[in-house]
Parts: C-alpha cells; structure tokens; sequence
C-alpha cells in the first residue's frame, strides 16, 4: 500500500501523484519505474519513477489516463492508497557519454527526465531538455523541468508555445549547431512514434541513443517474458534489461506490433469501466 | 487388519466434459468412507519403504494407521510433524515416482493411495475450527526469508514454530510463488493455500508483499540496519526459458509462466470484471509435457480454447507430467503430438500467430540424461494450423538477487550453490534451498528444503547465541 500525498493535474488526461513509498524511494535511481495495482482484480501496470525524494520518503510519478487502470488510477484522491506498489524495478539509466546531454521527453516521458538531468547536472554535465507536446496546454512540467536543466527548449505542434514544430525538428537544429549545440548524447522518453523519430534524427551521426521502450508488463521481474523486446537482434527483456535500451539497435516495429495485442481488450474493459463510473455517478 | 483389494479406491472426479469448462477442483476428495476403506489396504509393513520414498519421510503407515481407526486428529498430526504441507502435497506430490511407487502393495496390487489419504486427512483438519494455534515467539534473533513458495512457507513455519519473528519478502502482490501463480485452481484451490498462509500468519509469521530483495531492499540491508540475523533464500527458479526459434516474438506467443500468471495471478478467466486479459484462439498449442505444460494446455480449454494441443519431442515414455495429469488431460480432449518438434513459429502480416512448423522426430540412443535422444527425421516437415502457441520447456532461477548480492555464488545454470548436504550458501547466515538451489524440481522438495533450512539456522543461531 502507498498514499497518496498530493495530487495534482498537468492536463485534461495527466496528473502527477506524490505517494509515500519510503523503501522504493530510498532505492529509486534514474530510468526506473514501478508496477502499481489499484483494486482487487485490477492489472499491474508499469510506471516510471519521475522523481524522489530519499529523506521524506516520496516517489512521484506521472500518468496518462489511458485507459481501465490508469483511470482508476485518477479518481483515487490524497490519503487514498494505491493497493499494490512495488519497485524500483529495470536497470537504472547509465549515461556513459558526459558533455552535452539532450533529454528528450512527450507525454508522461518529460517527468522522467526529473530526477534524470538533476543529476546529470550535479556530475558536471552540461543538460538541455526538450518538452514537447501538441499544445501549449499539454506541455507538463515546465517550471519543475527548468530548474533541473541548463537549457529547456519547448516545443510544439501549433506552435503556441515555444518552437513551433516536432521535437526531433528541434533536435535536428541543435545537432546543426543551434541554440544550446549539438548533443553528445540522447535520451528520449516519450509515445513511441516520438523515439522512433528521435532515433532516425540521430542515427548515423555518431550521438549515442538511449530510448525508454515500454513493452506490456505484468510481473516486471523477469518471470513472464511477456516484456520482451528485440534489440541488436537479440530478445531482451524489457523489466530487467531495459527499460532503456540502444535506440539504433532496436526492432521498434515488434514493439509497436506487440504492444497492440490486447487492443480489442483493452478497449471493452475502457467502455466498461466508462459504465461502471457513470453507475458510481448516479447514486 | 489390512484388507486385499486389488485396486486402489478410486478417487471422486468431477464429469470431464463439464469441469473442462470451469476451475473447480477435478478431485473430490474422499470421504471419510472411503479413507478408512483405502487405509485399510496398507499392511503397515515391518519395513515401511514407502518412506524411503517420500524425500521428508511422512510417517506413512503411522498416518493411516490413525485414518483405519477414525482418529483423524491424530493422523493429522502425524501427518505435519513431517510435512508442513500435506493439503498440498497430498494433491501434487508425483506420488507415482515417489512414496506410491516403493510401497510393497504395489508390488503385485495398485499401490495404497497414500497421497488421497494425505489429502484427506489434510482437508479434515481444514474444516476443524478447534484446531487453535497461536503465536509464542520467544527469539531475539529476527530472520528474513526471501520469497513465498512452499520453500520459504515452511522454513517460516519451522522458525516460527521454534520461536522466532519471521518475516517474508515477496516480490508479487500474494504469497505463494507457483502455488500461486503457477498451479491452476482446478488442482490446487486458492483456498487450500489461503489456509495454509493464514497458518502462519497466527503463527507469527510477518508476510511483506511487494517487496524484490534486491531492488527494494538488499541483502546487505537486510543484514545490516534491518537487523535480520539470518536469511534463507527460497527464491525459486521463475525464469522462463524460450527455444530461441523464429516466430517467438509474434503475437500469441507466450510463456507458460505468462499464459498461467495471467490466469491463476490476474483472473483473466474472469475478464472484464478483472481488467487483465488473456488471447486464446481456437486452437493452443503447448510446446512441452511437463506438469506445467499439462497445466497449461488445461487451462487453455478453460479459457476458451477449442483444441488444446501438447507438442512434445519425445515420447510418452520420457514425459515429466504426473500421471494423473497426464489421465485428466485425455479425459478433457487434449490432443497429443509425441516426438514432433517444433522448428518455427509462423505468423499472418500482422504478426498474429496462425501456425507451427514441425518436424517429426524418431527415439535414438540415450543421451546424458538417460533418456533416448530424440532425432529429426529428414524431410518430416509439416504445418500445423494454431493460433496461439505456448512454450512450457523450463524455467531456471532468476538472477535479480545475485545481481545486486555480494559474495553469494552460483553455478553455471544459475542455481545457488550450497555446501554438500546442508542449506548454507557462500555467505555467512545466509541459508538456501526450494528450486532457487535445485533448479526447477518439485513442491516437497522445496517444502523439505525449507524444513531442513530452519533446522540449520535454528542450529546456527543457538551455536552464536551462546
Ligand atoms: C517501463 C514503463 C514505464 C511507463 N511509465 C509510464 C508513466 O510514467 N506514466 C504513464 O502514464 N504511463 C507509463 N507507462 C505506460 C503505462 O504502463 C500504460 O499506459 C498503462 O499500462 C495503461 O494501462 P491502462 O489499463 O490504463 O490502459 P490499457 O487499457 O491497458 O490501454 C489503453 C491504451 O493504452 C495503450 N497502452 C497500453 N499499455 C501501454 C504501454 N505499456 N505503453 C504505451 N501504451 C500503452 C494501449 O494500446 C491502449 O490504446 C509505462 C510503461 C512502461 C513499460
Ligand atoms: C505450472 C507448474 C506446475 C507444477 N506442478 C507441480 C506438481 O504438480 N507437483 C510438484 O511437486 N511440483 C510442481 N511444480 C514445481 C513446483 O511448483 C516448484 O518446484 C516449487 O514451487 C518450488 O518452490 P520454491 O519455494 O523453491 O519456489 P517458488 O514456488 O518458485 O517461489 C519463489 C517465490 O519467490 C519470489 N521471489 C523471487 N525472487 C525474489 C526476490 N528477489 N525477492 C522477493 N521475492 C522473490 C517469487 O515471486 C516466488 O513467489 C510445478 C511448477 C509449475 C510452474
Ligand atoms: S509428501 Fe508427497 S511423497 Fe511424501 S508421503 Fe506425502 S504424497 Fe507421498
Ligand atoms: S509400503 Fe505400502 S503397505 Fe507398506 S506401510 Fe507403506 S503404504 Fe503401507
Ligand atoms: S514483465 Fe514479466 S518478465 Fe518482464
């Protein structure tokens, strides 16, 4: 069991939660991430940790309100506890390269980068991130992000905020000398479309990639399989291995395929869970 | 006096048409009636070698002797002063490999069925609610026990019962390990397990779920500011093993440990109203024979599965499976492919599974485990339409804690290396035993393990204290 302490919405589908997870937040390192179950019956779902704090014994995490879970998820209120918490699962991130890191995040991803380019930046290395997102009103964590970083660069599609364009656009001027220059290395935490872009717009130029792949999961230690990826022609597994990997050397195209599996599913739990909250609603 | 029939008294089943299409227990249990008819089969034998076969040495005509004369309380008694888990053993020991095939009995008859009257007794004791136990823990010594199989259930047991505070880490959200997530509800109820669990809870034993020594919490702290004095590592062998041939990755591919967790663990039989779900076609195929492939292809018809097949590339003969697994699943329609061998997994342009290439194989000479080799013959390709295929050939132990623990060794498979005989592993206080050290074996194996463990750290911890 972990409580809620806080509780905050970044966008109409994404809130922030700080829980009180003392053991995990003590162990807790960059590019790791838990596995909650919310009710009796309900799923283990895989999340990243965005940030901790050791001392008071907090984990927060983000979520995008996708779909069953994760939107049980967002009508749990503070004091309220997220049944089953277990972590700090994957590999943590290990960036090999020091100098110039870029910190790429989307979605939920950009408050990964947290607790990421914090330290980072205490090692020495000089950090820029870019937070992207359609709209300016689903860029998330700006202020927080600003401050762990050298350099933030936002990005959107419609352009009413910060550069108007796709993030790897942004990515390819700074790799052309713009703005902060160009990168040493990469690391993209996002939808997957994004990192796959991210990897073509570095490939071949000689900037290490790391992406965060986020196969379906179910016990994330290593004893299901069902997390498995293909990188560099070999069969990982994402809980243990990963979750981050060589961008260059990934088979994203199995990873997408693979993570559609359980659309039909997925969506008839969604509609029902949509009914059940409308029953909830009525009385 | 002990009675000659030839065979053993049969065991109630349920009609195998209709329990294929549910959870419910396939075994009925016998009946008071039918225990003390069967008990009455045993000679209690000068020389019991029945026990010889049991690897922790129940008592077995002491036992049933007590079931031939109606004391139930003592035969379960009995029964747990060498075995902390009969209700569970008494339905998956493989007793044909074990204390059934000594028994002298069976020598000319049907052996006595030791295991149903082990399980008799077992579930007697389980309705009794008279049956107090409590709690004395008088220790000072705290010790950790590192996962929540049956190895790590009754090494808690034991410590617990010798008066120590007891707590377990389990990396899941429920106690158990494959008692769990493993072996379905139609061979061993969620409740049986519950009960036992809820045993040791009144014994004092702390059950901390969520919980990877390893990740969340090392060894060193557990053995350092956590204060544990000894730790025993039942960590069992969960890692699922793949054939490494082409096709592994597509859609409808799983691992039997995947394809079970999501039943047994989530409930996906009950999805919608549990959120996780499980994909099965019309026909499943299992790549294995094994207790866990029987289980598998089982399960398989009882989530929908209209063909449910088993793939082996040997023969019946070399089979692992208990036998009784082996009876129900023919009962239930499994189909049977002896000495074929899976060499690819095909799929459709969305990357779906629709079939399994094959080639038939032929028994040779016999290789170092001494059973025969199978080998390809040429030319005995074909397809086989399926559309999920489930590969069910081995687990081995899990190396998330050897990862992250100094000092703790290893072999070449990734078992735990113990000194001969005992449970102590290379580091000082800490203790091992359950599949983690044998590689994946059987639940009285690990139950034993556990037992033999608490004895050696009750040992330890009295030879320090002094
Ligand atoms: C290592 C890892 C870290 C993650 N970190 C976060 C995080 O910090 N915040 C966050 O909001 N989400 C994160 N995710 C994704 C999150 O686990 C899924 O969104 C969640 O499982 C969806 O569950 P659901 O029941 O709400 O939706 P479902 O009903 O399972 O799915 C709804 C929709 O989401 C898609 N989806 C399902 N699973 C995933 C997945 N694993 N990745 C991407 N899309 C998926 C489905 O295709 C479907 O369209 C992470 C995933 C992994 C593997
Ligand atoms: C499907 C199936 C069917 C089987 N059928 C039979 C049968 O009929 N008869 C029979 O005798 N045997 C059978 N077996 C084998 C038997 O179940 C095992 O030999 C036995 O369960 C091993 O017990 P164990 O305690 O060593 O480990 P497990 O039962 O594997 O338990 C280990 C536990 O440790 C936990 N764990 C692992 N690492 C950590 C960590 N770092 N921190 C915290 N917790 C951790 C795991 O989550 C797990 O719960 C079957 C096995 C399977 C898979
Ligand atoms: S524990 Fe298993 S092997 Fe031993 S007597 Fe009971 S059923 Fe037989
Ligand atoms: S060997 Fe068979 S008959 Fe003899 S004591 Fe054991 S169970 Fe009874
Ligand atoms: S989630 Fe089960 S092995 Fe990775």
């Amino acid at each position: 069991m972990a409580k809620i302490l806080e509780k905050r919405r970044l966008t109409p589908i994404t809130q922030l939660y700080k829980v009180d997870a003392p053991l995990v937040a003590k162990a807790a390192r960059p590019g790791q991430f838990v596995i909650v179950r919310v009710r009796e019956g309900g799923e283990r779902i895989p999340l990243t940790i965005a940030d901790y704090d050791r001392e008071a014994g907090v984990l927060t995490i983000v979520v995008q309100e996708v779909g069953t879970t994760t939107r049980y998820l967002g009508q749990l209120e503070v004091g309220d506890e997220i049944l089953d918490l277990v972590g700090p699962l994957g590999m943590p991130l290990e960036i090999p390269v020091e100098g110039h890191i870029v910190g790429i995040g989307g979605g939920f991803g950009s408050a990964a980068l947290l607790c990421l380019m914090r330290e980072l930046r205490a090692r020495g290395d000089r950090t820029t991130i870019i937070n992207g997102a359609r709209e300016k009103d689903l860029l998330i964590l700006n202020e927080e992000l600003a401050e762990v970083c050298d350099n933030l660069e936002l990005c959107t599609d419609d352009g009413s905020a910060g550069f108007h364009g796709l993030v790897t656009e942004r990515l390819q001027q700074l790799i052309d000398g713009d703005g902060p220059g160009r990168p040493d290395f990469v690391v993209a935490i996002g939808p997957m479309p994004m990192m796959r872009a991210v990897t073509e717009t570095t490939r071949g130029k000689e900037i290490p990639t790391l992406v965060s792949l986020d196969p379906l999961m179910i016990d994330g230690t290593g004893m299901c399989g069902g997390c498995r990826v293909t990188v560099n022609n070999e069969v990982k597994f994402a809980c243990v291995d990963g979750p981050f990997f060589d961008a260059h050397q990934v088979d994203f195209e199995e990873a997408v395929r693979r993570n559609k599996m359980y659309v039909r599913q997925e969506q008839e739990s969604k509609d029902r869970s949509d009914c059940m909250k409308l029953a909830v609603g009525q009385d | 006096m002990p009675v000659k029939r030839v065979q053993k008294t049969p065991m109630p089943e349920r009609d195998a048409v209709l329990r294929s299409h549910d959870f419910g227990e396939v075994n009925e249990g016998y009946g008071i009636a039918h225990a003390q008819f069967e008990a009455e089969r045993c000679l209690r034998c000068q020389d019991p070698i029945c026990i010889d076969g049991c690897p922790v040495r129940v008592p077995i005509p002491e036992f049933i002797h007590e079931v031939a004369k109606g004391d139930m309380r003592r035969a379960a008694e009995v029964l747990r002063s060498s075995n902390p888990l009969p209700a569970v053993c008494g339905r998956v020991c493989p007793q044909e490999v074990q204390c059934e095939e000594q028994c002298s009995v069976g020598i000319r008859f049907k052996p006595v069925a030791i295991g149903y009257l082990e399980r008799f007794v077992a579930d007697w004791e389980m309705e009794q609610s008279d049956i107090d136990i409590t709690a004395n823990l008088h220790r000072d010594e705290k010790v950790a026990v590192i996962g929540s199989g049956p190895a790590g259930l009754v090494c808690a047991g034991e410590l617990a019962r010798l008066g120590y505070p007891v707590t377990i880490f389990e990396a899941l959200h429920a106690p158990g390990g494959v008692l769990r997530y493993g072996i379905p509800e139609f061979r061993l109820p969620k409740d049986v397990l519950d009960w036992e669990i809820e045993q040791l809870k009144k014994l004092g034993v702390e059950i901390r779920c969520n919980i990877i020594i390893g990740k969340t919490i090392t060894m060193d702290q557990l053995m350092g500011e956590m204060g544990f004095k000894a730790v025993f590592i039942g960590t069992g062998a969960g890692l699922p093993s793949f054939m490494g041939i082409p096709g592994e990755n597509l859609n409808g591919v799983y691992s039997a440990n995947e394809f079970l967790t999501r039943v047994n663990l989530m409930r996906a039989n009950d999805f919608p109203n549990a959120d996780t779900p499980v994909m099965v076609g019309k026909r499943v195929a299992v790549i294995g024979a094994g207790n866990t492939a029987m289980d598998t292809v089982r399960t398989a018809l009882r989530v929908g599965a209209e063909h449910g097949l088993i793939v082996y590339r040997r023969s019946v003969e070399e089979m692992t499976a208990r036998v009784e697994e082996h009876q129900h699943a023919i009962e239930e329609g499994v189909e049977f492919h002896w000495l074929t061998n899976p060499v690819e997994i095909l799929g459709d342009e969305e990357g779906w599974v629709t079939g399994l290439r094959c080639i038939r194989m032929e028994l040779g000479e016999p290789d170092e485990s001494g059973r025969a080799r199978p080998v390809p013959i040429e030319g005995s390709e074909f397809v086989m339409p399926v559309d999920n295929v489930v590969l069910s050939i081995g687990n081995k132990p899990n190396p998330l804690l050897l990862q992250t623990t100094k000092g703790l060794e290893a072999n070449k498979w990734g078992c735990l290396v113990v000194h001969d005989g005992t449970s102590e592993t290379s580091r000082e206080r800490v203790f091992a035993g359950g599949d983690a050290v044998t590689g994946a074996a059987t639940v009285i194996l690990a139950a034993g393990a556990g037992k033999n463990a608490a004895a050696e750290i009750h040992q330890d911890l009295c030879a320090n204290a002094s």
